[in-house]
């Protein structure tokens, strides 16, 4: 089970600004390891976000993305309270979701 | 004539002017790179697990951190950070975090504390010590480094790393020194703080652990001790060894008063 | 000063990078692997699409000059251009030179920014596509002082 993400989204009039930082190392499929064997590409593809369970932000990475992935968005509409999820789905098919509270 | 002549001088002077006032230095744009990446620091991952693993009942004792005493009693975590290395007298030695946790880790949760320090980074256990160091680390982040040297160990210790800081050896003659002894020196791009005296808050020792972008680790300062060595071409320190342990002492106590920004981002 | 050569010659470069990763003029919104796939400049610029993408100062895209490690470098896509359904962000000489994709809703702004490895140094670009397929472009060069793929 991957480790948990760092959400935070702070409210600025009718927006918010959410920060994620998620745990994964976006391994992209170029880099040889000691032996000189290539160690296989590894990433994060997709990437959703929902406020309050409706979807707000969907987006396509590559494995030029870097490790522990850090993204920043605006959110419209949103007030201290809301729920704010993003979700990630890698190339191995693993997901994970991580919840935080608009504050 | 003398009109055209100082007319062309301004329309030089117009023309290159503002070219160098606009121009930035190397150093001023690898600045503002750094302050870039401040907000959403990868160690703050490391540190979210650091705090659960304090909590989390683990080793052959089944038993949590909350009870390991980092010098400022049973369970203090804040403000602990900047006071360490010290000596403890339960183990009557002077430590730093990383082999204070391996004491505690040993004790309280029965755990082999010779296996661990073999171990290499980032691997099993070690990464356990990395997450807890990042986490305690953060616990004083923005409090200004206080090192005792009050038992006369801690002083001991104090002019050990010293002369370790100073001594040339391994097959480039280097020392500590060679890099980090004098100011406004610098490697390439990445300035080399003077640690024979409080290079300033942030800097040096205030910056450990630290998160590295170039590989993407989280390290510590055994870590970064080590691979000084390593990059000295000197054979390495045993993990938590008192050589370590001592240069940590001279670090610290040479900051004293400086503000600790633990953990802190790094090329 | 900007040539009109330049500037063509710019515009080129960005069709064939989108022309390459397979979004444009038809921008599919499931992952399309084949755009992260694209190649070099080179290649991309082969598969020339129809309408060229014009440079816009309507698009930013921001970073630091000089990247002390290609490993993480920041880059912010940003467009205030109204109907954007889409912004990419693009590292010309990376083995692949998509970073990422996101698509623009109602309910986000046009501001995405992240972190993207570089394996030398690079202009960088933000494509901003609309809704009718026309696509706006800004580049930025980023210096990188040590590779991020693999050193």
């Amino acid at each position: 089970m991957a480790d948990p993400m760092r959400i935070r989204a702070q409210v600025s009039g009718d927006k918010a600004t959410v920060r994620v930082l998620m745990s994964h190392e976006m391994e992209s499929g170029q880099r040889k390891d000691a032996a000189g064997n290539t160690v296989p590409a590894w990433f994060i593809q997709e990437v959703t976000a929902s406020l309050n369970g409706k979807v707000v932000l969907s987006a396509d990475w590559g494995p030029a993305v870097s490790k522990n992935p850090f993204l920043q968005f605006t959110v419209k509409g949103a007030k201290a309270g809301d729920k704010l999820a993003v979700t990630w789905k890698d190339t191995k098919g693993e997901t994970r979701t991580d919840e935080a509270t608009v504050s | 004539m003398l009109r055209s002549i100082v007319g062309a001088a301004l329309l030089l002077l117009a023309c290159t002017a503002p070219a160098v006032w606009a121009q930035k230095t190397a150093v001023q744009s690898i600045e503002e790179y750094r302050a870039m990446l401040q907000d959403g620091n990868p160690a703050d991952l490391f540190e979210a697990k650091g705090e659960d693993l304090w909590k989390q009942q683990r080793g052959p004792k089944a038993a949590t951190l909350e009870r390991c005493d980092l010098g400022k009693g049973a369970g203090v975590v804040k403000g602990a950070f900047t006071e360490l290395p010290r000596f403890f007298a339960d183990t009557q030695r002077v430590q730093d975090l990383e082999s204070r946790l391996l004491s505690c880790m040993e004790t309280l949760q029965g755990f082999n504390a010779a296996e661990i320090a073999k171990t290499p980074f980032d691997k099993g256990e070690q990464k356990t010590l990395t997450a807890l160091a990042t986490w305690i680390a953060a616990e004083s982040k923005g409090m200004k480094f206080n090192l005792s040297q009050a038992h006369p160990e801690e002083r001991t210790f104090y002019e050990v790393g010293k002369r370790l800081f100073f001594q040339r050896a391994g097959p480039h003659d280097f020392a500590c020194a060679t890099c980090h002894g004098q100011d406004e020196k610098r490697i390439r791009l990445q300035d080399l703080p003077n640690l024979t005296k409080n290079p300033g808050d942030g800097v040096g020792f205030a910056a450990w652990p630290a998160y590295r972008v170039s590989n993407g680790q989280m390290w510590g300062m055994q870590q970064r001790l080590n691979d000084c060595y390593r990059q000295q071409r000197f054979p390495y320190p045993g993990f938590g060894s008192d050589a370590t342990i001592a240069l940590s002492v001279y670090l610290g106590v040479n900051s004293q008063g400086s503000v600790s920004v633990a953990p802190a981002i790094k090329r | 000063m900007q040539t009109r050569r330049d500037l063509l010659k710019r515009s080129a470069i960005v069709a064939g990078l989108l022309a390459g990763t397979g979004l444009f003029p038809q921008y599919a919104l499931a992952y399309n692997k084949g755009a992260f796939e694209a190649k070099s400049v080179a290649d991309v610029l082969k598969a020339l699409g129809a309408g060229a993408p014009t440079e816009s100062k309507e698009v930013t895209i921001s970073g630091p000059d000089i990247a002390e490690n290609g490993a993480v470098v920041p880059l912010t896509a940003s467009t205030t251009i109204a109907g954007v359904k889409q912004m990419l962000i693009l590292v010309e000489k990376n083995p692949a030179a998509l970073v990422a994709r996101y698509d623009v809703t109602d309910s986000v702004e046009a501001n995405f920014a992240t972190r993207s490895k570089m394996g030398q140094s690079s202009d960088v670009y933000a494509v901003a596509i609309t809704a009718d397929g026309k696509a706006f472009f800004a580049k930025k060069e980023v210096k990188v002082t040590l590779g991020g793929c693999g050193g």
